[in-house]
């Protein structure tokens, strides 16, 4: 029989306790009319139609649910990869960008914008809006721009304005408030098209339902090369939480699938340098959704820390709040020194250079103890190239010491 | 219960000067000599925010000022510490303007308590949804005598500009052009037309203005069409290089009300 799917959200677009839309009132006409059709826009089969087309044939999907024996025999574990770092970008974000690009123009909205951290959401937007003839700025923070070069040339060459964020701490968090005002201040042609499941609802459901192509695909294609479709676990990094929510959406009810994501501890989670949200931080409000955040007592927001700039950010998606409170999912964290282990581990065994977001999620293998049957999804959410500077720094700088 | 917003109101009901201002800014113990400033300038209406590290609604001026609050030391419990002794300096009505997090943080009754013995009026929290309000909020506002102040925007919705006259207390906030604070792009030309609309409403709360005004030719536009304005982002500026805060303050306020500099002001 099969079982209807919940996605766990009420009709005020709450996760339990988490979620909800705390936006001034400039923007609640954006949202209210966004919340109002996006459940009929994507359901409709023109949509619908695109969507599939578009991630087959632009975006190469399904993506391969790869079954890694080099790794398998290293952790005692039966260990599939799914393949996102082999989508066109280098991403899962495109999932979403194309989702929501068209979404904007059935809104009738013509000048998209968005925030980056890795600049892989960005590269994603600017990508799509190429494609269908659009206007695309991306707010990132000056510190991101830095250290993700590579992504910010591929947004360029693509017709995307990048605007360097001088606020804050500089990174994801900041790009993000200022994707928010610049939304405020044009509301009429501009679509805010967020990159994770985070801010104001309906965004993280919108978020998640195009990124649950991931869970799907992965039910599919396990039940053909295992004749089981739900997996003993399955392992995701988590920043703002959307490739781990598209992984685990269609096992967020098996009592099966054990469900893992895996926040940026950065020099680790006691150090104050760190962007463990879930670890760490305490319920609040953050990019107008109340969920976990990392703030000190007076309520302001910390700056976080990972050598990851795609998990650099100190909230996650209401939905994460939700399964952690609930203990539907667990949530370890992972060190960027782990991080960085794990990625060189990956990529001399199974000769895969992952992104560094996606490393976080690899050395959780270290931190699990397998049964030798079990058998474990880790999410490769992206690939490594735009992070050869800091692998190439970090395997210098060990041969030097 | 007496509410000095109200108060005002019935005295009077035009050319109303509000002025925001950021707690614990240009210096941390300047919120009171700041108030106290605007007090002697004559405004009607005190707006002090609380400083928070993601300013979502509002522009440079006002986050930089905000950031450099928060560098000197700036937290809500510190703030109604300056705050216990704001009655025996102004008997202006004061709100408090800031985002939900630092409230929620605080803790929702304890804030409106903390309100209540510092003699403030009012709050306004942007980021505050209506049904929240009245789930979690209302019963405390009611409680301690804080009047909630609502925004509305040129694209809020008749529906919606009823439903936030109601909840309101004292005023609606209404928001110049869909914006930042801080931007001065003609900031009447939306609130010409949104506020023809919203007279036909007749709301039961008073109107001002706020967003954009700089000078006095935009605070006067602002008050032909409602029963006053709110000043943030230029206060702030002129504030913040100023060595005398009170001259600084008389002279931008007077600046307001009649267009005119007044060099005789020593
Ligand atoms: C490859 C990759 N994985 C993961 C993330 C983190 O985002 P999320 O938690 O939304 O999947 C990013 C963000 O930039 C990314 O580029």
């Amino acid at each position: 029989m099969k079982k209807k799917l919940n996605n766990h959200i009420d009709k005020d677009g709450y996760y339990g306790n988490y979620g909800g839309s705390y936006i001034p009132e400039i923007l609640y006409n954006n949202v209210n009319e966004l919340n109002k059709k996006y459940n009929s826009i994507i359901a409709g089969k023109a949509f619908r139609k695109e969507f599939e087309s578009l991630l087959k044939n632009y975006v190469g999907r399904p993506t391969p649910l790869y079954f890694a024996a080099n790794l398998s025999e290293q952790f005692k574990a039966q260990i599939f990869l799914k393949r996102e770092d082999l989508n066109h970008t280098g991403s899962h974000k495109i999932n979403n960008a194309i989702g929501q690009v068209l979404l904007a123009k059935h809104l009738g909205k013509k000048r998209i914008i968005a925030e980056t951290g890795a600049g892989q959401h960005g590269v994603a937007t600017a990508t799509v809006c190429a494609l269908m003839g659009l206007e695309c700025f991306v707010y990132m923070g000056k510190k991101d721009v830095e250290r993700q070069a590579p992504n910010v040339s591929r947004m360029k060459m693509l017709g995307a304005t990048v605007i360097p964020v001088l606020s804050g701490s500089q990174t994801l968090k900041d790009a993000t408030n200022e994707a928010i005002r610049d939304w405020m201040n044009n509301t009429e042609n501009t679509y805010y098209l967020i990159g994770s499941v985070v801010g104001p609802h309906p965004y993280p459901d919108l978020v998640t339902k195009f990124q649950s192509v991931i869970s799907a695909e992965i039910q599919q294609q396990l039940k053909s090369i295992t004749g089981e479709p739900s997996p003993d676990y399955v392992i995701a990094c988590v920043g703002g939480g959307s490739n781990a929510a598209g992984a685990f959406y269609h096992f967020i009810d098996s009592d099966k699938t054990k469900l893992i994501g895996v926040e940026a501890a950065g020099k680790g989670i006691d150090t104050g340098y760190t962007a463990a949200t879930l670890n760490i931080g305490t319920p609040g409000i953050i990019h107008g959704s109340k969920t976990f955040l990392i703030q000190n007592n007076d309520g302001q927001i910390t700056e976080p820390h990972s050598i990851s700039a795609g998990l650099d950010y100190p909230g996650i998606g209401p939905l994460h709040s939700f399964l952690h409170e609930t203990k539907k999912a667990s949530y370890l964290s992972a060190t960027d020194e782990e991080a960085l282990i794990a990625g060189m581990n990956l990529t001399k065994k199974e000769g895969i250079i992952p992104a560094l977001e996606s490393a976080h999620a690899l050395a959780a293998l270290e931190k699990i103890k397998f049964k030798s049957n079990d058998v474990v999804v880790v999410n490769l959410s992206g690939r490594g190239d735009k992070d050869l500077d800091t692998f190439i720094n970090y395997l210098n700088k060990k041969e030097n010491a | 219960m007496h509410n000095r917003i109200d108060k005002l109101f019935k005295t009077k009901a035009s050319n109303i000067v509000s002025i925001y201002t950021t707690a614990g800014f240009p210096k941390l113990n300047d919120t009171l000599s700041v108030i106290k400033a605007l007090d002697k300038a004559e405004v009607d209406l005190i707006e002090v925010g609380i400083p928070f590290s993601d300013p979502l609604a509002d522009g440079e001026t006002i986050q930089k000022s905000s950031t450099i609050a928060l560098e000197n030391g700036m937290t809500l419990k510190l703030l109604f510490e300056q705050l216990k002794n704001l009655r025996e300096i102004s008997e202006k009505p004061v709100i408090l303007m800031g985002y939900l997090n630092s409230v929620l943080q605080y803790g929702i009754e304890e804030f409106y308590k903390q309100c209540n013995v510092c003699g403030i009026d009012g709050i306004i929290l942007p980021d505050l949804p209506l049904g929240e309000f009245e789930k979690s909020h209302k019963q405390f506002t009611d409680k301690y005598n804080i009047h909630a102040v609502f925004l509305i925007s040129p694209l809020t919705d008749k529906k919606r500009i009823v439903q936030i006259d109601k909840l309101s207390k004292g005023f609606v906030y209404l928001v110049s052009s869909n914006s930042t604070t801080g931007k001065t792009q003609d900031p009447m030309k939306a609130t010409e037309q949104s506020i023809k609309e919203i007279t036909k409403l007749k709301l039961k709360n008073k109107i001002l203005i706020g967003f954009g005004i700089n000078n006095a030719k935009t605070f006067n536009q602002a008050c032909s069409l409602a029963n006053g304005a709110i000043i943030g982002s230029e206060y702030i500026r002129r504030i913040s290089n100023s060595t005398n805060i009170e001259k600084t303050t008389i002279e931008f306020i007077k600046e307001i009300k009649t267009g005119i500099y007044d060099h005789s002001i020593k």
